[in-house]
């Protein structure tokens, strides 16, 4: 299977500049930076690139949508959300372990191209080997001279979940506490210190200098309809080959699941959240599913981060919606009040379903709580909040059902 | 002037300002939107999610204080589908209220008690244990702050962000542990803090001197004008008179801030909304001669009595800046020719700031100016009496003790051959004088200020007067109709 990102992962040294370079890296910079910013953007647009931080927004015409400086005068900045925080995805954590120079050559190549001379990468704090190893690289690439257009700046996050989110992060970034801030204007309009920033994922960037260098066609042609190039799922839970894989966009399930060496112990499938906790799960009937943003979404989830947990037939549905709810109202960052009372609300009503004291009124108010939450929040983790409990009721009934029975 | 635009709201066809907020245009013509957090001077954050509104076109509900009025706008602010979403995000700020409404003091004036009643009544399906946070806070001299109740609107927070700049509150933690804290080391104690009792829509932030005094439903609301200093703001006087045995017998409860655009937006000072205390000590409801010896006169009588002494000249006319518009037109009619006295001293000037606060701590020293009254000074005033160059000295609700000391005013007063003094309370001089006219407090009569910048704002009568106190404007026309009987004017 034809791999961008992880292609050179055998490659002991790929962390450090001399071994990038000599497999080609930076050369897809040299080529943005001889060519006029629009151009470039332009390359990017035809290679249908998504953003794959979660949203699978077209990358070029998130780009586009920078105002020009006669509109909107002052600095540009590009924002690498390096705060990989979603439960079930670790992918950007292998990306800047191994390739910490492909994000930095796409940051620098997306520098360019919306014309920003100050860019940055904010990375979880949790993350420290991760931080040592792209502030070496980033020193590194600075000293070789590739970073004369725009500098970079790392800056770490403290521990919140929905800092990962665009407009919390930019707040973080102003040392503000990590509330999102409700578009319009986007970010590309008016973003960090209310300046037009582009905030990308680190997959996403990580994917520029493939497409400087070998085309957007070419990148294009990799992946399925509108869904250029590959993406890297981070395979976890019930697999016996737990691990993170690239494959081209439009690969099915099924073989994503025989690439991570099917459900463990030979068992039976439950469900394969596909995307990172937030995001409902996909069923057995999906398993001939072409994995793509677009297919994803038709069957009723998101392709999200890529976060890809496989949950076989032990597994039962309150409990998982549990775990997740009380993620969800732990990292809730309370600002606005359907999300920050509704996680709090879930959370108990599953918590007594648990512990043997549900009763039938529960499955029928948890399903009602979410329709109230989604839609009527601030920002994709409300959204989630209301969704999650919904999915396993909806596809799980019998899960929540024996729960009232066993009460006795 | 921004264009002027169609739009639909509830199937009704309405004009508004292009851009307006939804829940703005909502209320211009008589449509309130339910929400917490939206507050006209505060901003938009959206947080509360109660203004939610269908719009035609949208795939979700919108909130109508972030959805600006464009041309063709189709919004449904009383459809099943808002009216279901209004009922749940309230549903869900109820899910870790105390519910402690009986022992809450902003009971009847609660916004979650009126938007319950309004639009939600729905049987409560919390089964699970509330969230505990504290519940007595002391925030600051005047505010109490009970986190239970908070919903979180962050209204409180915004004020002392954005309006004070003081930044005393701000919301800590995180999700449902979220709570409205004081920032380490502050005490709310800005010289505005009382504001954020007003804005709180629950009862989370409750004022120290109002609380468990009296039931808000059983007082009377009157407008009014503040008269601490020279700003005048709009002012609504909150009595208590149906049930006389709360609030300590005290007739006024409360004053809080009235909306006016021009004058001082939505805010007071504290100075201001604390400084009626004093309005009902030693009130004088008696007109009375004090000397030779103590006696009761009619009004007729004093007024005759008062008359015959201005006839003699030599008159000296103290009054402040206390006075009405229409207190200062009578007394430049009945004092012509008098000498006028009403300078603010020392103790009545005070601090200001770039918000409201004047340093003139009297409303009305512009109305004196605009009908082109002079005053003298007090030096001037004290040689004229010392030298018993004063024959009538007149002194309208100042406290001469405050500006000679007491001892020093009262020998000058004994030097002029006749001292009245009138007001709606008694000082420590007021024994000096030999008449003693009853007047009432701003608050017993309806008159008009005039602020330092020329607005004239109007007062209402909230209470009736003490005795048989009468405004001074009626006191100095009833004087003047005296003279005027007796066929002569007062003399020089």
């Amino acid at each position: 299977m034809t791999k961008i990102l992880t292609k050179h992962f055998d490659e002991a040294t790929l962390h450090e500049l001399a071994t990038y370079e000599r497999l080609g890296g930076y050369q897809g910079l040299k080529k943005a930076l001889a060519m006029a910013p629009a151009d470039v953007t332009a390359e990017v647009v035809k290679s249908n690139l998504r953003g794959l931080g979660g949203a699978g927004f077209p990358t070029g015409a998130k780009w586009g949508t920078v105002p020009p400086t006669d509109k909107v005068p002052g600095p540009r900045y590009v924002v690498v959300n390096c705060d990989e925080s979603e439960p079930g995805c670790f992918k950007d954590r292998v990306l800047v372990t191994r390739a910490p120079h492909q994000l930095i050559e796409g940051l620098l190549i997306a520098a360019h191209a919306v014309g920003a001379r100050q860019t940055f990468i904010f990375i979880r704090g949790e993350y420290q080997n991760q931080y040592d190893v792209l502030a070496r690289a980033v020193a590194e690439a600075a000293a070789a001279g590739h970073a004369k257009h725009a500098s970079i700046d790392l800056m770490r996050g403290a521990g919140a979940y929905i800092s990962g989110l665009d407009t919390a992060l930019l707040e973080t970034m102003e040392g503000k506490k990590a509330w999102p801030r409700q578009p319009p204007p986007f970010p590309t309009v008016a973003g960090l210190m209310g300046q037009p920033t582009v905030v990308n994922n680190v997959e996403t960037l990580s994917m520029l200098p493939f497409i400087l260098r070998e085309g957007g066609e070419a990148f294009a042609k990799i992946g399925s309809a509108k869904n250029g190039g590959t993406v890297v799922f981070s395979v976890s839970g019930h697999v016996e080959k737990p691990g993170v894989y690239e494959v081209p966009m439009g690969t099915k399930l099924r073989d994503v699941l025989a690439l991570a060496g099917g459900v463990r112990g030979g068992r039976k499938l439950k469900c394969v959240i596909p995307g990172g906790t937030s995001m409902p799960p996909l069923m057995e009937k999906d398993l001939d599913l072409a994995l793509d943003f677009d297919a994803i979404r038709a069957a009723g989830t998101f392709l999200g981060a890529g976060g890809m947990i496989v949950l076989d037939e032990t597994a039962d549905a309150v409990e998982v919606a549990h775990n997740i709810e009380r993620f969800l109202a732990h990292e809730s960052c309370g600002q606005c009040t359907p999300c920050r009372e509704g996680s709090f609300w879930n959370e108990e009503i599953l918590h007594r379903m648990l512990h043997g004291k549900a009763t039938a009124e529960d499955a029928p108010n948890l399903a009602r709580i979410g329709e109230n939450i989604t839609g009527k929040v601030i920002c994709a983790l409300g959204d989630t909040v209301g969704m999650v409990t919904r999915a396993y009721l909806q596809r799980f009934p019998e899960d929540f059902k024996k729960r009232v029975s066993s009460n006795g | 002037m921004a264009k002027r635009v169609k739009f639909k709201l509830n199937g009704r066809e309405i004009e508004a300002e292009e851009g307006r907020l939804v829940i703005d245009a909502a209320k211009d013509v008589g449509v309130e939107i339910p929400h917490y957090c939206y507050h006209p001077a505060l901003g938009n954050p959206g947080n509360c999610r109660m203004c939610v509104v269908e719009v035609a076109g949208a795939p979700k509900p919108q909130i109508s204080c972030r959805t600006a009025v464009r041309e063709g706008l189709d919004v449904q602010s009383d459809s099943a589908a808002a009216k279901r979403a209004q009922a749940s995000a309230l549903e869900l700020h109820l899910v870790n209220h105390p519910l402690d409404c009986p022992v809450c003091d902003q009971s009847g004036e609660c916004g979650l008690q009126d938007y319950y009643m309004k639009i939600g009544q729905y049987q409560s399906q919390v089964r699970e244990n509330k969230q505990h946070k504290d519940k007595r806070v002391e925030a600051g001299p005047h505010v109490m702050l009970d986190q239970e109740r908070c919903i979180l609107c962050t209204r409180c927070t915004r004020f002392v962000e954005n309006v004070t700049k003081t930044y005393e509150l701000g919301v800590f933690r995180r999700g449902h542990a979220e709570r409205v804290e004081l920032t380490p080391g502050k005490v709310l104690d800005n010289d505005y803090s009382g504001n954020v009792v007003d804005i709180c829509p629950v009862g989370a932030l409750t004022d120290r001197d109002f609380r468990y005094k009296v039931r808000v439903w059983y007082l009377d609301k009157t407008d009014s004008v503040c008269p601490g200093c020279s700003r005048g703001c709009a002012v609504s006087v909150h009595t208590n008179t149906k049930r006389p045995w709360h609030n300590d017998g005290k007739r006024v409860a409360r004053l809080k801030p009235r909306y006016n655009p021009e004058i001082n937006g939505h805010w007071m000072c504290d100075e201001g909304r604390y400084g009626f205390g004093s309005l009902d000590r030693d009130r004088l409801g008696r007109v009375l001669r004090l000397a030779p010896r103590e006696e009761e006169l009619s009004w007729d009588a004093a007024c005759a009595a008062i008359a015959s002494e201005l006839r003699g000249g030599a008159v000296a006319f103290v009054a402040s800046g206390m006075l009405s518009n229409e207190d200062w037109s009578a007394a430049k009619t009945l004092f012509a020719g008098a000498k006028f006295y009403f300078t603010p001293e020392p103790d009545q000037i005070g601090a200001e700031d770039a918000l409201l606060k004047r340093k003139e701590k009297v409303p009305n020293l512009k109305a004196a100016e605009a009908l082109g009254l002079k005053s003298g000074s007090f030096d001037e005033l004290a040689a004229d009496l010392d030298a018993g160059r004063v024959r009538v000295l007149y002194v309208v609700e100042r406290d001469l003790g405050r500006i000679w000391g007491e001892e020093r005013a009262k020998t000058l007063v004994s030097r002029a051959a006749c001292g009245v003094f009138q007001g709606p309370n008694a000082c420590a001089v007021s024994e000096a004088f030999r008449y003693r006219l009853p007047a009432t407090a701003y608050v017993e009569e309806s008159g008009r200020f005039t602020n330092f910048e020329g607005k004239v704002s109007k007062y209402e009568k909230a209470l009736e007067p003490i005795g048989s106190a009468k405004p001074d404007w009626e006191i100095f026309d009833a004087i003047r109709a005296a003279l005027e009987t007796s066929g002569k004017g007062a003399a020089a």
